[in-house]
């Protein structure tokens, strides 16, 4: 009984002891931390890919608290209804933004892009790229050695063994950004996704003269020119042999695509092409198809 | 016997050209400068399209201090300004010339005269150096006249001259020595009075007897040259262990430099170029290259024009077998691997090697068992099993910290590791990535 | 363009060591014991240590292949058969088969494959096993067979070891006690049976033998010298320092050529993976180990502390790798 009394006594005591100082702790350590930033963290996906430009999701938070506004701060991988959310808990105004998705910028196959060496190093795109211009005669194009795969955490970018090159699969990508900043050789774009998810892009990066590409490469962009003749809108821009869509201006007519002599130039998602092919784009923008005409 | 304290390895040596003399190749039908030859800002063309040049004209001036100029090889028609694919794999621009017969410039000495006597003061010297567009013939492609130009706050106490060419297979510096002992010895005694010294030491590796032996004799002659031989190990002809086993000093950690301890390190075959620059007026447009291989029929080593394709040289060595699985610019320790054989020779360019394709292949890596050779072999002091591991993950702030930048990429660690792996992969992209963060930092400051 | 080139960064050349190369040296190394071991304990012996090789380079094949389910096993790079080899070396030669698998299993199981397999394991996998045994199994795994019965296995005649002595004369207090030790002499080259004593594990019998395959290993460079050397320079100089205090603790020779000494300062404080990395570090390991080892045979529970304090200074391998690094090239700035 004496056993029982003294264990249980000894046992409380220290328990008691410990909870003051815990309790004391507690209060003379604590760290004020406005509770709106857990509240918007709990809204956030909590990926922590850092595709926001912050470290982390709670660093997202706290910035998006302290800014006052959501001006410029877009959680990528939530996208707009997660960004209404975090509005809603701070009382702000939730501005627009268009959804994204990265675009992987080269189509040099195993079969457009011939093989002239065989890589021996490490398997990283960033080794590779230091070592030299690649397995290819195309010193631009994609290294296929995976570094978005590794980097991208959302499983939405593999590699297609018949091809050598990567894929993006839409339905997961949340255009975090991580694989475009993995890809040594900026191949990797995130661009907007456009309206019914439809859009254009040139899937070449090379910057050579249009001979030395055309022989590096059969869908390489030769910089000949041709689609920033045709485009309507003036979205093309052709700098150091190397055409670029600004997707801000490109209205997915879908002309250059026609008229690119390499096939350089591709648009995703669109129905098969009618006999007429201006068709969809006239039914998307009849207004401006009427004022270039 | 001489050598440097940390680390290092033996590598087979296999020189195979060791006793072939030096001969002339004949000239190229087009030769190609690339216009980024040496360490630091391209050169930029003074020619164009359509020009007449001769052998020894200047086709390109240094775009900078640290910068060097490039010289014609031939003489002929400037037939474009294009892009090549050079030494590093990538296109670079470049200096097309179709060449015509063989017209030398008139400044140009063209005697084998040995001429002795070099009145000029140091400052005159830098300049005819700098104007031959002469940079470090090793590898490394420094311009010369800036390593002869100390900074502020330092003092030149002696010329050490690098004739160690501790790279397997490459024999180019050693047959240079046999031949031209006078000459070297010569533009040794220029750079003495160039940096205001007067020592010098030509550290070579006990594998060259016949050198060693030849160029006592000829130093006999010449005040305060000495002749130093040296262990065989590698990488003993790294800059900072040469100098740690020539003179006994180790240069500190980066950014440091030679010169902070007082050493003037050059390349022989660069003596030679120095000698030939100032005495006879000629610039630096050909240099001695060898081609071997153990598959090659006759591993030699050739006087190149720069500008000449590399087939051309493995042309005149009997061509490139039918087994070669890899040309290396260089030795097999630091050299590049090239994509192809129409890479012209640069001014860097000491040896190709051809490797049969079992040679060349590397081994599946195995995981890192730990054994701590490569610590061992690190003639640096760094961990590179550390380095690599760090690097692969992309912890720059660790690799930083254990002294990334201090690697001296010789290979040693990769080149005894039981597990084959490829740890000098990872440490030059972490050497790369840190290096870029540095210089982001104090751009910042 | 015929070929297409291969193009990697330099090195292009290797000097062409391998993993199994070690491996298969260090097992060279070891067979000169394996030979006196066959000649004191015959048949035993080489049962033991057959069994405990086959078990734990299935365990790898098993695991890797079917739990791993890696494609390339490392089975044939002979880390497994060196960690079986290594188990036995550590085992009595009476001890059945079954507490062998149980021990392989742990060894190569749980000492090795849970973290991921060669190189990542931080402790070593034989002396893993070896401990798993000796707790579990106190009796059988201190019941060592006296030398020279040849044809017997688990029905071999038992008696005390020499550290037993050790550390009963310890416990009397009576220094009188060491005198029926084996001589030095005897101790060195594996000749203790005249005494009628337990010869002790089946590796460590001849000191003599695993000198050898030291001198073998550090001839082919497999190891370096820090780690042995070390060692037993501290439990030389420690157990002296104890021995003149106090005749009744061992002199050091007895102290050097008994027990799993000099196997564990050879063989098992060597192992790559779970050493240090640098040589300052190898030293202060092997001196902490010679250290921990006198401490435990003199003071301890158990008469032999060879495997604990490997065991213990393998846990602090990673922290000695992080504060000991290796000297850099341009501290020494001046001569």
């Amino acid at each position: 009984m004496n056993l029982i009394l003294v264990a249980v006594i000894s046992l409380g005591a220290i328990g008691l002891v410990s909870a003051i100082i815990l309790y004391v702790a507690s209060k003379k350590f604590a760290v004020y931390e406005d509770p709106r930033i857990g509240e918007v963290a709990a809204a956030l996906p909590q990926a922590n890919c850092g595709g926001c430009g912050y470290p982390g999701c709670s660093g997202f938070a706290a910035a998006c608290v302290k800014a006052g506004s959501l001006e410029g701060k877009l959680c990528p991988v939530g996208g707009q209804p997660v960004m209404e959310k975090v509005a809603a808990i701070l009382g702000l105004e939730a501005t627009a933004s268009e959804p994204k998705v990265a675009v992987v910028r080269c189509n040099g196959t195993c079969a457009n892009r011939p093989r002239v060496t065989q890589y021996d190093g490490v398997r990283s795109c960033a080794v590779a790229n230091s070592t030299y211009g690649g397995e290819t005669g195309c010193t631009f194009g994609c290294l296929g050695c995976g570094d978005c795969v590794t980097a991208c955490q959302f499983d939405a970018i593999h590699m297609n063994p018949e091809t050598g090159l990567p894929e993006v699969d839409e339905s997961k990508c949340t255009a975090c950004g991580a694989c475009s900043k993995a890809c040594p050789r900026n191949i990797i774009e995130i661009r907007p996704k456009g309206k019914n998810n439809r859009r254009v892009y040139v899937q070449c990066v090379n910057k050579d003269k249009g001979v030395v590409a055309r022989k590096a490469c059969t869908s390489a962009c030769i910089g000949c020119g041709k689609c920033v003749k045709v485009c309507p809108f003036e979205a093309i821009t052709l700098e150091n042999n190397l055409a670029y869509i600004d997707p801000a201006k490109c209205k997915s007519c879908r002309k250059c695509e026609m008229e690119c002599p390499q096939g350089a130039i591709v648009a995703v998602n669109f129905p098969p092409r009618k006999p007429k092919p201006e068709a969809p784009a006239a039914e998307a923008k009849p207004a401006q198809t009427v004022a270039e005409a | 016997m001489k050598t440097f304290r940390i680390g290092g390895v033996h590598p087979a040596e296999n020189k195979l050209s060791a006793g072939k003399a030096i001969e002339t190749l004949a000239l190229p039908k087009q030769a190609v400068f690339p216009l980024s030859q040496h360490i630091g800002a391209p050169a930029v063309p003074v020619v164009k399209k359509g020009d007449v040049v001769k052998v020894g004209t200047k086709i390109a001036e240094a775009g900078g201090f640290v910068s060097a100029a490039i010289f014609s090889s031939v003489s002929g028609k400037v037939n474009k300004i294009d892009s090549v694919i050079d030494a590093s794999g990538y296109r670079k621009p470049a200096i097309f010339i179709d060449v015509e017969g063989d017209e030398w410039e008139e400044s140009i000495d063209r005697s084998t005269e040995l001429v002795k006597e070099c009145s000029l003061t140091p400052e005159e010297i830098v300049g005819k150096i700098k104007n031959a567009g002469v940079v470090g013939m090793g590898g490394a492609c420094f311009p010369t006249h800036v390593k002869l130009t100390p900074p502020p706050g330092c003092r030149a106490e002696c010329v050490i001259i690098n004739a160690v060419e501790c790279e397997p297979y490459l024999t180019a510096d050693h047959r240079l020595m046999l031949e031209h002992p006078d000459e070297i010895l010569v533009g040794v005694g220029i750079l003495m009075r160039a940096v205001k010294v007067s020592k010098a030491y030509i550290g070579i590796e006990n594998n060259k007897p016949d050198a060693i032996r030849l160029m006592k004799e000829k130093a006999a002659a010449y005040p305060g040259i000495e002749v130093v031989p040296l262990k065989v190990k590698y990488p003993q002809g790294g800059e900072k262990q040469l100098i740690d086993a020539v003179i006994g000093r180790q240069v500190p950690a980066p950014p440091a430099i030679p010169i902070n301890v007082g050493a003037v390190v050059q390349n022989v075959g660069t003596a030679f170029a120095v000698y030939e620059a100032v005495q006879k007026n000629k610039p630096l447009f050909e240099r001695v290259v060898t081609v071997t291989g153990k598959s090659l029929k006759n591993p030699s080593n050739f006087l190149t024009r720069m500008g000449t394709p590399m087939s051309q040289l493995i042309e005149a060595a009997g061509g490139l077998p039918e087994d070669t699985g890899k040309v290396i610019g260089g030795g097999p320790m630091m050299g590049k691997a090239l994509a192809n054989t129409e890479v012209p020779i640069c001014k860097g360019s000491s040896g190709v090697l051809l490797m049969n394709d079992k040679e060349a292949r590397r081994s599946a890596p195995q995981p890192c068992i730990r054994c701590a050779k490569c610590v061992s072999a690190c003639p640096m002091g760094l961990e590179p099993y550390l380095l690599a591991t760090c690097s692969a993950h992309g912890d720059w702030e660790r690799v930083e910290h254990e002294m990334i930048m201090s690697c001296i990429e010789c290979g040693s660690c990769q080149f005894t590791c039981p597990s084959h792996r490829p740890m000098l992969d990872y440490i030059r992209l972490g050497k790369g990535k840190v290096g870029g963060i540095i210089r982001a930092r104090n751009a910042k400051k | 363009m015929a070929n297409k080139f291969i193009v990697s960064l330099s090195p292009h050349v290797h000097g062409g060591d391998s993993v199994q190369k070690n491996m298969y040296g260090v097992i060279i190394a070891l067979i000169p014991a394996l030979l006196v071991s066959l000649f004191i304990f015959g048949v035993g012996a080489a049962i033991v240590t057959l069994t405990s090789v086959a078990a734990c380079v299935f365990f790898e094949w098993a695991i890797t292949k079917y739990i791993f389910k890696r494609e390339r096993t490392t089975v044939l790079d002979g880390s497994a058969a060196l960690t079986g080899i290594l188990l036995a070396f550590n085992l009595p030669s009476n001890l059945p088969v079954w507490i062998i698998i149980i021990g392989a299993l742990v060894a190569i199981g749980i000492g090795k494959m849970t973290f991921g397999g060669l190189g990542c394991n931080p402790f070593n996998p034989a002396l893993v096993g070896r401990v798993f045994l000796l707790i579990s199994f106190p009796v059988q795994m201190t019941s060592w067979p006296q030398a020279g019965q040849w044809a017997s296995y688990t029905d071999a005649e038992t008696g005390a070891t020499p550290l037993a002595l050790m550390k009963a004369a310890i416990k009397a207090g009576d220094p009188s006690m060491l005198s029926e030790l084996p001589s030095s002499f005897n101790l060195l080259i594996g000749m203790s049976d005249s005494c009628q004593m337990g010869a002790g594990c089946i590796g460590e019998v001849s000191a003599l033998a695993l000198l050898l395959g030291l001198a073998y290993m550090l001839w082919k460079k497999i190891i370096s010298w820090h780690i042995p050397v070390s060692i037993l320079v501290t439990v030389f100089v420690f157990s002296g320092l104890m021995h003149l205090a106090n005749p009744v603790y061992a002199s050091p020779l007895q102290h050097l050529f008994t027990g799993g000494l000099m196997l564990g300062a050879v063989f098992m404080a060597t192992d790559y993976v779970t050493s240090p990395m640098t040589h300052k570090g190898m030293i202060i390991y092997g001196v902490a180990i010679g250290f921990l080892t006198v401490v435990i045979r003199t003071f301890g529970a158990y008469p032999e502390g060879m495997s604990f304090a490997i065991l213990i200074m393998n846990a602090f391998t990673p922290l000695i790798n992080t504060y000991c690094k290796p000297k850099r090239f341009g501290e020494v700035v001046k001569k």
